[in-house]
């Protein structure tokens, strides 16, 4: 399990961006506050692209804050791939990404 | 030297890896080569973000049409390592590396290359490198950097850093670049590689984007690099053939064609005696024009 140590943010509040703030939420699980525009349409979508990244990424107590603003999927995902690795302090370990396209 | 391979590099767009917004714009524009950057366009504080959104946005979007490019963080930078293992798991056709100065920082570049390809299972040699030249250093090694590797796919130069480097003033007449633009040329020629201009920095004068754009065509430049989507199709059409160049070549190479028929050693058009180089230019510009997507009746593409 990878664990966050601080508060972290990433992403702006540009158009078709998005601004995630992470918090550690120590035994506590995942709470996902979502704020877009398009909730209605793409909420689910966005929860789940979310939840799927933190799982990958071992993540299991954290407060995610999210300020859509249109964001697509790649970039939501690079987004909280960002915050995740400033809040527990880590380099990303790029030679994952290489094991993980020859599965 | 052998000439270099014919690829179309006329125009370069840059898309910032701090703007999600910006990368996915930038597909919707004309330009031949769309350069993912990480590195002057993005802020120090952003860095490991770019890497992020480039190699997301380019796992899921990459667009099919262009020649993708990367550019990395400078070799000396703190970035470059996690740039380059980011950037060869994009796998980019090429990668853009700013500030080079010589043939041993391009061993060095191609060693870790050789290294990240095998380990990321990525076919040994497919990703070129793009020098950029942005010193006077770089100038006067010109050659020897674009004869460093049959990596080295082109050399860019950078004229705004160069010019600093110089202590002169960057001007839209540019003589303060004119050597150095003939330097990088000529480097680049004598061991067949291709080269890329400067920019013209005002996006809002197209008259004299224009005129900077027949000054890189007349010198023999591949390609310009372009700041803004606004100055892609100036740039594009004043490096695609016109009618008139196109016609002109089809007529030289109908001559010599008529000449090698009938045997004669001495072919001239117009008055003009036809040799090699005029030959070698009519191939060039049916070359392009064949790149460009122009439809021309005959077989004046396979001469």
């Amino acid at each position: 399990m990878l664990e966050l140590k601080k508060v972290a943010v990433s992403g702006t509040l540009e158009s078709s961006d998005v601004q995630i703030v992470l918090e550690p939420n120590p035994g506590k699980g995942i709470q996902i506050d979502l704020e877009s525009d398009v909730k209605l349409q793409f909420g689910d979508s966005i929860l789940e692209t979310v939840k799927k990244t933190l799982k990958k990424m071992e993540v299991e107590d954290a407060v995610v804050r999210i300020n859509d603003k249109g964001a697509i999927d790649c970039t939501i995902v690079a987004r909280l791939q960002t915050a995740v690795c400033r809040a527990a302090g880590i380099r990303y370990d790029w030679n994952k990404e290489a094991l993980n396209a020859s599965r | 030297m052998p000439a270099a391979k014919q690829h179309l590099f006329r125009t370069s767009l840059y898309a910032s890896g701090a703007s999600p917004v910006n990368m996915q714009q930038a597909v919707f524009y004309n330009e031949d080569c769309i350069v993912y950057d990480m590195e002057d366009s993005v802020p120090q504080s952003e860095k490991d973000a770019a890497r992020f959104m480039i190699y997301n946005m380019l796992r899921e979007h990459r667009p099919l049409e262009k020649h993708v490019q990367i550019r990395v963080n400078g070799l000396y930078t703190p970035y470059f390592a996690e740039d380059m293992q980011a950037a060869v798991l994009c796998r980019p056709d090429a990668i853009r590396v700013p500030k080079v100065e010589s043939a041993e920082e391009v061993h060095k570049i191609c060693a870790r290359l050789d290294e990240l390809e095998k380990a990321y299972g990525v076919e040994q040699g497919s990703i070129k490198i793009w020098c950029l030249i942005e010193s006077h250093i770089g100038v006067l090694n010109a050659r020897e950097i674009a004869g460093a590797s049959e990596r080295v796919e082109a050399l860019v130069l950078g004229a705004e850093d160069f010019t600093a480097s110089m202590h002169a003033t960057r001007t839209k007449p540019g003589w303060e670049v004119f050597y150095a633009r003939n330097m990088v040329l000529m480097g680049c020629r004598a061991e067949g590689k291709a080269c890329i201009d400067v920019v013209f920095s005002d996006i809002n004068d197209l008259e004299g984007l224009k005129e900077d754009a027949r000054m890189t065509k007349t010198m023999g430049f591949d390609g310009k690099t372009t700041i803004h989507p606004r100055q892609v199709d100036t740039v594009n059409a004043m490096l695609t053939p016109t009618q008139k160049e196109i016609r002109y070549a089809m007529r030289v190479l109908d001559a010599i064609r008529e000449g090698e028929k009938n045997n004669k050693g001495a072919v001239s058009l117009d008055g003009n005696m036809l040799d090699v180089p005029v030959m070698l230019r009519a191939r060039n510009v049916m070359a392009l024009a064949k790149a460009a997507g122009l439809k021309i009746e005959g077989d004046y593409y396979d001469m």
